[in-house]
């Protein structure tokens, strides 16, 4: 009975985002790019960095980048915090 | 492991950890940057994981919680130098010292000493992720195997 | 509407995943299942940030008068791979626990929760 459920549920989302994918805007061709725009006209002589994606992560959102890292140190600090040896 | 495996995982080692170097090192010129660095270099260590013997990194721990921490508290003092503007303001690109040489308009070749403050958090990242993901994949070998109690 | 293909990948890639959390049991499959719908997710990010004919974001020896490929889904996607990561070591660690205590992967045998 359950399974059915779960099979019908799935296939209405599945159903959903297929069919959403397929009304999208056309692939390739992004509408509302200022912001974009503006990073790759501007890196060059704002930040003096070639790369405009490494120019993004570290300089217009860089605190983005500093939530990523406490992220990913708290990650490793869970993982060591629970594999450590057992000592019943 | 087999021979083979060892005597290739000796060879490729130092290899992977140059190319890891080298994807940090040129993050605001190529495709790349600390994290995709970070990354390769630290297959390198689980390649070693993998050949030789867990037990033989062991001591290594308090190692890499020093570099991860390290890392962190470089970037986030990378962050506090651009405080007289904003949090994050990139006070060394086009000043002339170090990282501070100006980038001609358009295409270009790519020189190694501009953007600022960039290279640096990009290695700060790097140290950040290697020592991080370094320490998940040694905890997993160690501890994460047959029950040990 | 066929030049959607690329998304269609990316919500295949996602429907994969959520199959896979329906109706697998065990928890490192769940795992699996989990990095799928990841990987569909930043995969369809960088698809919504593409130009057509654009040429990667990097003006080391680019090529003059291409348009560049929109850089902000790219970066974030970047963050979103990281965090990816942290969960995924995360979740393994909690299965290995969960397999120390019970002896089982199996996700039906656990029910301490079950109430």
């Amino acid at each position: 009975m359950s399974r059915w459920v779960s099979l019908a549920a799935f296939l209405v989302a599945a159903g959903f985002l297929i069919f959403g994918a397929l009304a999208l805007r056309p692939f390739g061709q992004p509408k509302r790019a200022e912001m974009d725009q503006y990073f790759t006209l501007y890196s060059q002589p704002e930040v003096a960095a070639n790369n405009a994606v490494t120019a993004i992560v570290f300089d217009y959102r860089g605190y983005d980048t500093l939530g990523e890292a406490t992220v990913l140190f708290t990650a490793v600090t869970g993982v060591a915090l629970i594999l450590r040896r057992w000592k019943p | 492991m087999t021979v083979v495996v060892r005597t290739v995982a000796r060879v490729l080692f130092p290899v992977a950890l140059a190319f890891g170097g080298y994807v940090i090192m040129h993050g605001h010129l190529t495709p790349g940057g600390g994290f995709q660095g970070g990354a390769v270099a630290a297959s390198a260590l689980a390649l070693v994981l993998v050949a030789f013997s867990p037990a033989r990194l062991k001591g290594k721990k308090g190692l890499f919680s020093a570099l991860e921490s390290l890392g962190g508290v470089a970037f986030v003092v990378l962050g506090f130098l651009g405080l007289g503007l904003t949090f994050f303001a990139n006070v060394l690109a086009g000043a002339g010292g170090l990282f501070g040489q100006p980038v001609p308009a358009g295409p270009n070749p790519g020189e190694l000493n501009t953007a600022g403050t960039l290279p640096l958090m990009n290695w700060a990242v790097g140290f950040k992720v290697l020592a991080g993901l370094g320490a998940v994949v040694l905890l997993f070998a160690l501890f994460g195997g047959e029950d040990d109690r | 509407m066929i030049g959607n293909l690329p998304f269609v990948a990316c919500m295949v890639l996602i429907a994969l995943g959520m199959w896979t959390l329906l109706f697998k049991r065990n928890l490192v499959k769940l795992v699996i299942g989990v990095g799928l719908i990841e990987s569909g997710v930043n995969l369809f990010l960088v698809a919504l940030g593409y130009v057509r004919e654009g040429v990667p974001p990097i003006y080391t020896y680019a090529p003059a008068g291409a348009p560049m490929v929109l850089p902000t889904p790219q970066a974030l996607t970047l963050t979103s791979i990281v965090i990816g990561l942290a969960t995924t070591a995360l979740m393994l660690a909690f299965a290995v626990v969960i397999y120390r205590h019970k002896g089982t992967l199996d996700a039906r045998k656990i029910r301490d929760l079950r109430g």
